[in-house]
C-alpha cells in the first residue's frame, strides 16, 4: 500500500477577512510527482509557506512524514527541502558558502555533498563565484541545489521554471524527472503552467480561489469529463451548415470567432467531420484535439469562479 | 547551537555593511586626535580658562588619556548609530533579501535561530566598543604620551596616572554593556520590519526622545525618565569619578540589564509569530 507522507486537514489561512487558502486536504503519497496547480493568486505559495512553516495557518493542520507540523515542526522537516517562489541567497557569498551555511542549519554538510548537489544543478565550475554574478536561471538551479542540500525525502519546489528560458525550463523538468525515478524523491510541484505539471506529474490537484477543485491521477483526470476540438476553418456559414447536418457527430459547437469553433466531441469522429468539411468546400486550416490537462485545467478553474 | 552561531558570525563578517562602522571610527579616532595633537593643548586650555586665574596645574595634562576620555562621549549618540546599523539589519536584513525563505524552512527551531542571531548582534557590539577603545587610547597614547588624567565634569578632577589604566577598562566595560541594550533595541525593531533602515530611525528616534525627557528639567517627565534606559546610558562617566559610586553603578548594570532583555524577549515573541510573507 502507497504510504501517505504528506497530508492536510481542512488547513487554512486567512488574512484579515479574506481566506487565502480554505479547507484545503492534500494528501500526498511516497514517490509522487505531485503537480499543485492553480492560476496566479489561487493560494499555492500560501499553501506551500504553510507547508514549509514559513506562515501559521489559521485553522487545520498538516502532517508531514506522521508528524503534526504545528506540535513537531523540526521532526517534520527533518527530511523535507524546498524552494519557496523566487530564488534568494547571500549575494555577497560564493554558491558554496551559501551551501555550507544552509547544510548547517540542517545539521551539516561535508564538502563533497556540497558539490555534489552544485554538480546535479551543474553549477560545480561557479561554486565559488559571489551569487550577485549569476543569472536568474543560474539562481534558479542553486534553488533547486539548497533544497537538495540535506538529502530530503520530499522536496516541494515552488514555480521552480518561473522567468526561465524554455532550455532552462526543460533542464529543471528533465531534473525533476530524474530525482524522481534515479533519486526516489517525492516531489511537490506548484506551477502554473499546466503542460509542466502534466508532462512531469503523476498525482495532482487544483486549487482556486484557495479551496481545493480537484485532486487525483493526472491520467485518470485528463481522460474524465468532455473533450474538444478546436477547428479553425472558413467560410463561417459553410461551417455551421456543416456542423448542423452532422449533429451525431458532437455533443455541442460554440462559435469563438470568426473562423474559430470549440466543438465538443469524442476524437474517434474528428475524420468523418474532417471529410464533412472538405468534402462541403470548407477551408479547413486546423483541427486540435484539446485533451489536455489545460483544458481540464482551464474548464475546471472557470467554472469554480463561476458557482 | 556552536555551528548556528559560527554561520551567523561568517554571515556578519562577511558582509561590507558590517565594516562602515568599524571604518568611520577608523577614520574619525585618528582624525581627531591628529587634529588635536596639532592644536597643542587649546581644547584643554579653552576648558580650563575660568579655573587657570586661580589654580596652577604642572604636567602634562593634554595627554592621551584625556584625549581617549573625551573620544569615550561619542558613546551618547555616534556609537550607537553605528551599533544600530548592524544590530538593525540582522532579522530585517533577512526579510529584505528573501532568505528567511531559505533558512526558517530548516528543521531547526526558530527558537535556536533567534538565539544564534541575537548572541551574533552582542559579539558584534562588545567587538566594536572595544574595537573604538583599544583604537582610540591606543592611539591618543602614541601620539600624545601618558599623564594624569584631567576629568573637567560640574568641576574638576585629576587622577593619577596609575589609577587611570582600569577606570578605562571598567568604563568601557560598562560602556559595551551600555551598548547592548540599544543593540537589544534596534534588534527589537528589526524582529518586525522587512527593511533595515526602520530599525535605525526607530531606534535613533527612541534615543533622541528618551534623552531629549531625561535632560529637560521638567516635573511631568520626573517620574518616567527614571524608567528610560537613558538615565544610565553615562554610567561609564561614574567610573571617573572619586569616590566611584559603585552601587549607583551596580543598579545601572542592573537596570539596563532588564531593558536589553526585555527587548530581546519581545523581538522573540514577535519572532517566532512572524508570518513570513517576504
Amino acid at each position: 500500500m502507497t504510504e501517505t507522507i504528506l497530508q492536510t486537514r481542512q488547513l487554512g489561512k486567512r488574512y484579515g477577512k479574506r481566506w487565502a487558502v480554505k479547507n484545503l486536504n492534500l494528501e500526498v503519497c511516497r514517490g509522487d510527482v505531485f503537480g499543485f496547480l492553480g492560476p496566479n493568486g489561487a493560494g499555492k505559495s500560501t499553501t506551500i509557506r504553510m507547508l514549509l512553516s514559513l506562515i501559521r495557518p489559521t485553522e487545520g493542520e498538516a502532517e508531514i512524514f506522521g508528524y503534526p507540523l504545528k506540535s513537531s515542526r523540526s521532526e517534520a522537516l527533518q527530511r523535507v527541502g524546498g524552494i519557496v517562489e523566487k530564488p534568494d541567497f547571500y549575494q555577497y557569498l560564493s554558491a558554496y558558502k551559501n551551501l555550507e551555511i544552509l547544510g548547517s542549519l540542517s545539521g551539516g554538510v561535508d564538502r563533497k555533498k556540497i558539490y555534489e548537489v552544485l554538480e546535479l544543478v551543474g553549477l560545480s565550475n561557479r561554486a565559488v563565484d559571489k551569487v550577485k554574478t549569476y543569472s536568474h536561471g543560474m539562481k534558479q538551479r542553486l534553488g533547486i541545489a539548497q533544497a537538495l542540500i540535506s538529502d530530503p525525502e520530499l522536496v516541494v519546489l515552488d514555480e521552480p521554471t518561473n522567468g526561465l528560458d524554455p532550455q532552462g525550463m526543460k533542464e529543471v523538468r528533465d531534473l525533476i524527472i530524474y530525482l524522481s525515478r534515479e533519486r526516489g524523491k517525492t516531489i511537490i510541484l506548484s506551477s502554473h503552467l499546466l503542460n509542466e505539471v502534466e508532462m512531469v506529474a503523476n498525482r495532482m490537484a487544483i486549487i482556486n480561489k484557495g479551496e481545493l477543485v480537484v485532486q487525483g491521477d493526472v491520467n485518470a483526470l485528463l481522460n474524465e469529463g468532455d473533450k474538444s476540438v478546436i477547428l479553425h476553418a472558413e467560410p463561417q456559414q459553410k461551417v455551421i451548415a456543416v456542423l448542423k447536418s452532422k449533429e451525431k457527430l458532437f455533443k455541442s459547437y460554440d462559435v469563438r470567432e470568426e473562423d474559430k469553433f470549440e466543438i465538443i466531441m469524442d476524437f474517434i469522429f474528428i475524420p468523418e467531420l474532417n471529410k464533412a468539411l472538405v468534402d462541403a468546400g470548407v477551408q479547413v486550416n486546423a483541427l486540435i484535439p484539446m485533451r489536455s490537462l489545460e483544458n481540464l485545467f482551464l474548464s475546471i478553474t472557470e467554472n469554480a469562479s463561476q458557482v | 547551537m556552536s555551528k548556528l552561531i559560527y554561520s551567523e558570525l561568517v554571515k556578519l563578517f562577511l558582509k561590507k555593511r558590517t565594516y562602515i562602522g568599524f571604518g568611520i571610527v577608523l577614520l574619525i579616532v585618528p582624525l581627531i586626535e591628529i587634529a588635536m595633537k596639532l592644536e597643542g593643548g587649546r581644547f584643554l586650555t579653552i576648558a580650563m580658562r575660568g579655573m587657570s586665574r586661580d589654580f596652577l596645574f604642572f604636567g602634562n595634562l593634554f595627554n592621551g588619556w584625556f584625549v581617549a576620555h573625551q573620544i569615550m562621549n561619542s558613546l551618547w549618540f555616534h556609537i550607537p548609530l553605528l551599533i544600530s546599523f548592524v544590530a538593525g539589519d540582522q532579522l530585517a536584513g533577512e526579510a529584505t533579501a528573501g532568505t528567511y525563505r531559505l533558512i526558517l524552512i530548516r528543521p531547526v527551531s526558530r527558537t535556536r535561530i533567534f538565539i544564534a542571531k541575537y548572541i551574533t548582534t552582542l559579539i558584534y557590539t562588545v567587538v566594536f566598543v572595544f574595537f573604538l577603545a583599544v583604537l582610540s587610547i591606543g592611539l591618543a597614547i602614541i601620539l600624545l604620551g601618558r599623564g594624569d588624567l584631567i576629568i573637567i565634569l560640574r568641576g574638576v578632577l585629576i587622577l593619577p596616572e596609575s589609577d587611570v589604566a582600569w577606570r578605562f577598562l571598567t568604563a568601557y566595560l560598562l560602556a559595551a554593556w551600555t551598548m547592548i541594550t540599544i543593540a537589544s533595541l534596534s534588534f527589537f525593531f528589526s524582529s518586525f520590519v522587512e527593511n533595515a533602515i526602520g530599525p535605525i530611525v526607530a531606534t535613533m528616534g527612541v534615543l533622541i526622545i528618551f534623552t531629549v525627557i531625561s535632560v529637560i528639567p521638567v516635573e511631568f517627565f520626573e517620574i518616567p525618565k527614571n524608567y528610560l534606559f537613558t538615565k544610565y546610558l553615562d554610567m561609564w562617566q561614574k567610573v571617573f569619578q572619586n569616590p566611584v559610586p559603585w552601587e549607583e553603578i551596580k543598579n545601572g548594570i542592573l537596570f539596563m540589564g532588564a531593558w536589553s532583555l526585555g527587548c530581546m524577549l519581545c523581538a522573540w515573541i514577535v519572532f517566532e509569530r512572524k508570518d513570513i510573507l517576504s
